[in-house]
């Protein structure tokens, strides 16, 4: 178990200009779950081979512990990983995958047995040790990957999108499993998922990555209630945020044909910003329909059970604009209905570079 | 998509279709296959039966085989010709394995900037005709004073397969997904551990074909043990033609040395075939 730190990690690919992950700077504490997240090609799963040392890191260092990784040989640097495809040797039984990295290290062969049938008890696998990867079913191989991983007591663990070949069902149930053996084994683990709603149910922390650049790392909470940037507001968050142009009017912000005063502090900082494009955003749980607000059309209706989701059409600065509203799932509504649509805030501004000027929690719809 | 009369044959969708595939798949088999027959047939004649108009029956016997591993002074001896090729053909082969093995990996695994040209390097050895280079090779055999010897074809076998050896397991290496053998690095194995404890088990197939074509190259290698060693450390192949005699046709003894001489080749093939469709089936990467 240890701290895991990159500071200013930069891997470039051979032949390419862009960083694949630019300048990295990440502290992992002790015993920490710590999930990356991000769209496709975001940099996250290079991140984590650095980590694992599959990937050479072109600038800055790579810490475990106290020991600098940079450029210690994947097999020395006491990390397991769990890959999407699993990775399991097609050729050796369920045991002997289990048992494989004990083999390496020479672990003696009754004492590497207890520890195999000690992972399986806790896998529920003791079952299937017999078994070859082929005869396995895709959750059943999903935790012989992690038995692998769990045997060698290691420093850290590596997981690197281990639900995605799951259907959905399954991952949902393998989600809480795996956060629930993390908190019992209390390995600092690190987690790479393209799906914000994995990452926002197991991480201790969440870092996001866009094009190789940290935007935020903080607690799923924080990054709900303060995305940092643009990319944050509308990557966090399901459904997601609405995000619109949006001008200041005095003290008061724009929405429609609703003036949603700003309490003095956040007044003061956006006038500071001296921003003229600002973009306003709100989630649709942050606003309600009803006969106050803004004049609007229902278009579309998504009703999930425990609650609905609407999109409505409004005048919006003179545009047409598609805005999601979260209704509670008995209230009656259908499209082409008219309604009017008020502000319960809270109302997220950011600044013409995408970052994040104020939150104006304290909102008066007129 | 609408289906050709060409599609629907190999789709196994027409039946007459089908019967004239097959018909045509046994009339080829059979005319590739006849020679040997013939040759296998031949050699349970006499000579005089042999070298007569071909006859369907005939009376077998064994007298020819006895004929052809005949011991005589001064010349090259059926069980001599066959340990030196025993010799010469294994050794060669496990030298091209243990060569192989580790340029393959590397150059799969772990590529080098140009290694599409080190493939190509290796490849473009094999485009000299070996005639050009006899001489030289000739030459520096004599003054290495390992002319007439197992060491020269050791060496030179190994060399003329290695190439080859290289490429195919190039590409079977390749095929093997790159996560399982970072899934080993992860698990603590070094280098010599990838290879042996999870490539080779995967492709063992792939390397067992390999092996076996290095076998009957090597085996059946002719031009260089003729021109580098013609004496008493031959191998098969100049046996062989020590049975075509200047004092008539010995057509039955001919053919008797042949067969001989082409069985290994068809027991090693019939044991790595076992070995390739078990691995070919195994088919359990993902």
């Amino acid at each position: 178990m240890a701290e895991v730190s990159y500071r200013d990690a930069t891997r470039i690919y051979p032949g390419t200009d862009a960083p694949a992950v630019d300048r990295l700077n990440l502290d992992i504490h002790d015993g920490e779950f710590l999930v990356l997240v991000g769209p496709s090609g975001s940099g996250k799963s290079t991140a984590l081979r650095m980590l694992a040392g599959l990937e050479a890191c072109d600038q800055g260092s790579i810490h475990i512990g106290d020991r600098d990784v940079t450029l210690v040989q994947p097999k020395d640097r006491d990390v397991a990983m769990v890959f999407q495809s699993y990775a399991l040797y097609p050729h050796m039984t369920v045991a002997q995958n289990i048992g494989f990295p004990l083999r390496q290290q020479k672990v003696p062969k009754e004492e590497r047995a207890r520890q195999v049938r000690e992972a399986a008890r806790i896998l529920d696998l003791e079952d299937y040790l017999d078994r070859k990867p082929k005869q396995l079913s895709g959750g059943q191989r999903q935790r012989v990957a992690m038995g692998r991983a769990i045997v060698r007591h290691p420093q850290v663990f590596l997981m690197d999108e281990p639900l995605s070949n799951l259907d959905a069902k399954l991952r949902v149930q393998t989600r809480a499993e795996l956060a629930d053996l993390q908190a019992r084994l209390g390995v600092t683990t690190v987690y790479v998922t393209h799906d914000q709603v994995e990452a926002m149910t197991m991480g201790h922390r969440v870092a996001i990555l866009d094009y190789g650049v940290m935007q935020q790392v903080a607690s799923p909470g924080e990054l709900y209630r303060h995305p940092a940037n643009l990319f944050v507001a509308g990557f966090i968050g399901s459904p997601a945020m609405n995000l619109l142009p949006t001008v200041i009017e005095g003290d008061s912000v724009v929405f429609g044909t609703v003036r949603a005063v700003m309490d003095p502090a956040v007044a003061a900082a956006v006038h500071q910003a001296k921003d003229a494009d600002i973009t306003l955003g709100v989630r649709p749980q942050g606003l309600a329909l009803g006969s106050a607000g803004v004049p609007a059309e229902v278009v579309v209706v998504e009703e999930l059970g425990s609650e609905t989701f609407v999109f409505v059409e409004l005048e919006h600065l003179g545009q047409t604009r598609r805005i999601r509203v979260r209704v509670d799932a008995d209230y009656q509504v259908k499209r082409g209905d008219r309604t009017q649509v008020s502000v319960l805030g809270p109302l997220h501004l950011f600044g013409r570079d995408g970052q994040r000027l104020a939150t104006a929690s304290e909102v008066e719809g007129r | 998509m609408t289906l050709t009369a060409r599609d629907r044959v190999l789709r196994g969708q027409s039946r007459w279709g089908t019967a004239a595939l097959g018909t045509v798949t046994w009339l080829v088999a059979a005319l590739f296959f006849f020679p040997v027959f013939w040759m296998v047939l031949n050699s349970f004649k006499t000579e005089a039966v042999a070298n007569a108009s071909p006859v369907l029956f005939f009376e077998p016997t064994l007298e020819r085989w006895e004929a052809v591993t005949e011991v005589t002074r001064g010349l090259l001896g059926f069980s001599e010709a066959f340990t030196n090729s025993f010799v010469i053909v294994i050794v060669s082969t496990l030298l091209v394995l243990v060569l192989a093995i580790p340029a393959a990996y590397a150059l799969s695994i772990n590529p080098i900037k140009n290694w599409r040209d080190v493939l190509f390097f290796f490849i473009s050895t094999k485009f000299l005709p070996i005639v050009a280079a006899i001489l030289p090779l000739w030459i520096i055999a004599r003054d290495l004073g390992i002319l007439n010897s197992q060491l020269v074809l050791i060496i030179l076998y190994t060399a003329m397969n290695l190439p080859l050896a290289v490429w195919m397991l190039n590409s079977f290496f390749g095929e093997v997904p790159r996560e399982l053998i970072e899934a080993a690095q992860m698990d603590g194995t070094g280098l010599f551990g990838q290879i042996k404890d999870v490539m080779l088990p995967i492709v063992a197939p792939g390397v067992a074909a390999t092996a076996l074509l290095c076998f009957i190259f090597a085996w059946n290698e002719f031009f260089l043990a003729v021109q580098l060693n013609p004496v008493d450390s031959s191998t098969v192949p100049v046996w062989v033609t020590s049975n075509v005699s200047t004092r008539g046709n010995f057509l039955a003894k001919l053919s008797a040395a042949s067969t001989l001489a082409v069985l290994p080749v068809v027991i090693a093939g019939w044991i790595a075939q076992k070995r390739m469709i078990r691995g070919l089936s195994m088919g359990a990467i993902k």
